[in-house]
């Protein structure tokens, strides 16, 4: 069976089996290891993307669920090379520390800001309730997404 | 299998270039003071996805590896029985008897076998190895292999146990004659068990066999050296044939440090066989079941004191859970034992620690290394004493506390560098602690009034009466760097080089796990030499390329290895100025061309006047200490026992903050995890297995339940270290839990002894009914031998 993905942008027709987890998809057959698998079970958000904007766990979607869909991961955010604005306030702050939980975080704080989220530090930690760190204690992320908010 | 359209990538370059970052302006906001020091050296590759990470990285044609596992805590190995239906031409299969070398993983004792040979110890041990070329044919594989095994007798209570791992004695002053003295004597028993480091990134390997008969390993790494010498005794390797290089790493926080050793055994028997690349790569269950946890540990407190609050005499007793093989017990009992008193002058202490074997998966390091379970306890214990003297816990420690002369149990006499009375009051007055501390004791009084008869509800209750708040305080210390003589046996290399082609660069093996190892390092050669920091290359962390500057443990990198790469700077500086006759910022790139590379090797030389006999256990056990105060501020449902950590002020004494930004995010890490250690994070265990062994059901804290962390960085510097720093990583660990507990009481007026304070305990205190199971011990499933309640 194919499936189409759109993923960062670019069309893909995929050969695969409809049960394959979409985070395998982006891993293995399209070599976009920037996304990350933490537990396997949609517990870390460590494999979090958007699908057509909505924050997934791209460990617990099968691909067959997502033919046609608009992906983007954390390769999508910036054009190679650069960072974005969200990027750029993580580094500013030093949100990022180890770095696994990183693109994943990315993506739930994309998701955030893009549905008009703002610098408040509660509807912060809602938005990235499910995406586990366990480096910074969360508070040089919240940072972050407050700076890129008010940015 | 799946159609893969996966690019094939040769192996990565692991210092990839970065994209130019633009440096923020300062002032934006109060993050833009951040613009003063360099930028997370990877942190670009992390933000874009393009950072590597063990797996992440492609090798053609590698086949997947998987550990065959004990179902048993303690058996005789009768059989490994392969299902005859099951084609096993397939896949290859490795036992004990495949071990070309020693069939031993070790860093203290021999006593661990890379697979079990004969006798099973504990739950979840490897007994074979598979490899596979694809998923689905491994797992068919592993379900077609078993274990015949005769059970034996387990212990899984550590006073129970007759097998000892190591024991430790402290003396200081006449003990009995302290408790004479004693008007009121406070006893406390307290428990601790396991706690999981929780990396986001599993444990993860990838054995590459080499032309030269060895094997190249990349993976997920605290320490390339101790890899490279158990690689050397199991496979029967020379140095050049066991190259370990580290790659990306999701997190560490010592669940790095010896664990990946046996992991990268593994791979390479199952690479050396099939003479092709094998990932092993652990999935998150596998992780939690078979990796090492903190030690689970039982602290017993009987401390003398004067009606007026003068603290005479301390006895303590520390029993460690080893788990079933030695690991780094001994070393992790010994700074447990040597931080079991607390930052406290005491005229008169004894302090016993042992460490026990049990039929449980071995313990490990992790953050704090026996300091988190010895400090709880003693915290814990002086905050009843205040409470029982009624006088402020802030007082109490302003009267005990370590000043500069004073002398700790193992004769040490602190000469400098004690910062324990300005992180107690610079936190205290961050907090607000007294004034805060002032109104929950009023309330909870007023509310115990009003309750009149209800004997359960002294408690200060919001106004629907549902929740309460309180505050804890806890100071504490942390011994910098390796216990003992430790750094002298070590006796690390690093260097910095200027190459022929006029580049500078800094080699170590001091690994990056997300602390800041890659910005630091340089950052500390780039201010002796007068170059920006972005002008210093960092070698990768290969051990063919780097010298054996030690493991990355201990909170040594800034202060041990950073010292020596600072050193090894100015002395690179102080070699080609004279020729140049110019500043070496201006000149280095002319003297490279002129006369080529120069490389200078930095050995650790012992610090100024520091001496411990490891066979009395006397003298200075550090050759300097952090000191740390947390105040932590909490909010518990009556109801349901729930815990809700609102804020914590950290105030930490690194000596010297080298780079405020990533030493904040230390403390703010490590304030963290002790909260999750103090509230939720707990392994339970029937008949020796952990029964939480997934993500779903070993919680940690997500930024809902994480406080608000206000860090504050206190300098007092170290002399004996050519920047002043003392470390930073495991420090913040070390109080947090007690504080929390403090604040539980400070707001119902229950003190929890066993962490963590989780709403069954919590419950269990205040209504004064039968306590959940002991922490840390296993009960068993046959019902006349269950664990006491």
């Amino acid at each position: 069976m194919s499936y189409r993905l759109i993923v960062n942008g670019n069309e893909s027709s995929l050969d695969v089996p409809g049960m394959r987890r979409l985070l395998d998809v982006l891993r293995e057959d399209l070599g976009l290891t920037g996304t990350k698998e933490g537990c396997g079970e949609g517990e870390c958000g460590a494999c979090s993307v958007l699908v057509d904007g909505e924050l997934v766990n791209s460990c617990l979607v099968p691909v067959c669920q997502v033919d046609g869909a608009s992906v983007l991961t954390v390769e999508g955010l910036a054009p190679t090379g650069s960072l974005d604005l969200l990027q750029q306030a993580f580094l500013e702050a030093g949100a990022a520390q180890c770095g696994i939980c990183t693109p994943g975080m990315l993506m739930a704080a994309q998701a955030y800001l893009d549905a008009g989220g703002g610098p408040a530090d509660d509807e912060i930690r809602e938005a990235i309730a499910g995406n586990l760190c366990r480096c910074t204690g969360y508070t040089k992320i919240i940072d972050a997404i407050a700076l890129a908010a008010q940015r | 299998m799946t159609v893969t359209t996966r690019p094939s990538r040769v192996a990565p370059a692991i210092d990839a270039p970065v994209a130019p970052v633009e440096a923020p302006s300062s002032g934006q906001t109060r993050i833009g003071r951040g613009a003063a020091w360099p930028k997370r050296r990877e942190g670009p590759a992390k933000l874009t996805g393009e950072a590597l990470y063990t797996d992440d990285l492609v090798f053609p044609d590698a086949w997947f590896g998987h550990t065959v596992r004990s179902t048993d805590a303690h058996a005789r190995l009768l059989e490994i029985d392969l299902d005859p239906a099951f084609d096993w031409s397939k896949v290859v299969v490795v036992t004990a008897k495949d071990i070309p070398g020693e069939n031993l993983v070790s860093l203290i004792a021999d006593d661990q076998p890379v697979l079990v040979d004969s006798e099973i110890r504990h739950y979840a041990e490897p007994v074979a190895l598979l490899a596979a070329p694809d998923r689905e044919t491994l797992r068919q594989a592993s379900r077609r292999i078993s274990l015949r095994t005769q059970p034996l007798a387990a212990v899984f209570d550590p006073l129970e146990s007759r097998q000892e791992f190591a024991h430790f004695a402290l003396d200081k002053g006449n003990v009995e004659a302290g408790f004479g003295e004693a008007e009121v004597v406070v006893e406390g028993t307290y428990r601790v068990g396991h706690q999981e480091q929780l990396y986001i990134e599993n444990q993860a390997m990838i054995a590459v066999p080499r032309p030269d008969g060895g094997v190249t390993i990349h993976g997920s790494l605290q320490c390339p050296y101790y890899i490279h010498n158990a690689l050397k005794r199991a496979l029967r390797l020379s140095d050049a044939q066991a190259v370990v290089i580290q790659a990306e790493t999701g997190g560490g926080f010592g669940g790095k440090e010896e664990y990946p050793s046996i992991i990268a055994i593994h791979a390479a028997l199952l690479a050396q066989r099939l003479a092709r690349p094998v990932r092993m790569i652990y999935d998150r269950h596998e992780d939690i079941a078979a990796t090492t946890k903190r030690h689970p540990a039982i602290i017993r407190h009987r401390t003398g004191v004067t009606r007026d609050g003068r603290l005479v005499a301390q006895d303590i007793e520390v029993v460690m859970d080893g788990g079933a093989y030695c690991t780094l017990t001994p070393v992790v009992l010994s700074r447990g034992t040597l931080h079991a008193g607390g930052p406290y002058n005491c005229p008169n202490v004894r302090i016993r620690g042992r460490a026990m074997a049990t039929n449980t998966p071995p313990n490990g390091a992790f953050r704090g290394f026996g300091a988190p379970q010895t400090e709880f306890a003693v915290e814990t214990q002086v905050n009843r004493i205040a409470d029982r003297l009624t006088i402020s816990p802030l007082e109490l420690r302003r009267r005990w506390a370590y000043r500069i002369g004073d002398e700790t149990p193992s004769g040490q006499t602190l000469r400098e560098s004690v910062a324990a009375e300005e992180v107690l009051e610079r936190a205290a007055e961050s907090a607000e602690f007294e004034r805060i501390h002032g109104l929950t004791v009023v309330g909870r009084r007023e509310r115990a009034e009003r309750a009149g008869s209800e004997p359960k509800s002294n408690v200060l209750s919001s106004a629907a009466g549902r929740t309460a708040r309180g505050i804890g305080l806890a100071l504490g210390w942390h011994g910098a760097g390796f216990t003992g003589s430790g750094e002298v046996k070590l006796a690390s290399v690093a260097s910095v080089e200027l190459t022929s082609a006029g580049e500078i660069r800094v080699l170590t093996a001091s690994t990056e796990m997300g602390q800041g190892t890659k910005t630091v390092l340089p950052q500390l050669a780039a201010e002796q030499l007068g170059v920006p920091a972005d002008a210093v290359q960092i070698a990768p962390q290969d051990t063919s390329i780097v010298p054996d500057s030690g493991p990355t443990v201990a909170s040594r990198t800034v202060m041990v290895v950073g010292g020596l790469v600072l050193k090894a700077a100015r002395r690179l500086r102080e070699m080609v100025e004279p020729s140049t006759g110019r500043p070496f910022a201006e000149s280095y790139r002319d003297y490279a061309r002129e006369h080529g590379g120069l490389r200078v090797d930095q050995q650790f030389e012992p610090y100024p006047d520091t001496n411990f006999d490891d066979a009395t256990y006397r003298g200075d056990a550090y050759p300097a200490y952090g000191w740390a105060c947390a105040v932590a501020e909490v909010e518990v449902d009556l109801d349901t026992g729930e815990v809700a950590v609102r804020n914590v002020v950290s105030a930490d004494d690194v000596g010297k903050a080298i780079h405020p930004l990533l030493a904040e995010g230390q403390i703010e890490g490590g304030t963290l995890q002790a909260v999750g250690y103090a509230t939720i994070e707990e392994i339970k265990l029937v008949d020796g297995r952990y029964l939480n062994d997934r993500l779903a059901t070993y919680l940690i804290p997500t930024s809902l339940d994480a406080p608000r962390i206000d860090s504050i960085l206190v300098e007092q510097p170290f002399s004996g270290a050519p920047h002043g720093a003392k470390g930073v990583g495991e420090l913040p660990m070390d109080v947090p839990a007690a504080a929390v507990v403090a604040a539980i009481h400070d707001a119902t007026g229950a003190w929890i002894h066993d962490l963590p304070a989780t709403p069954e305990r919590i419950l269990a205190a205040l209504h004064g009914i039968a306590p959940p199971p002991l922490p840390g011990l296993s009960t068993t499933s046959t019902p006349s031998s269950e664990a006491p309640a």
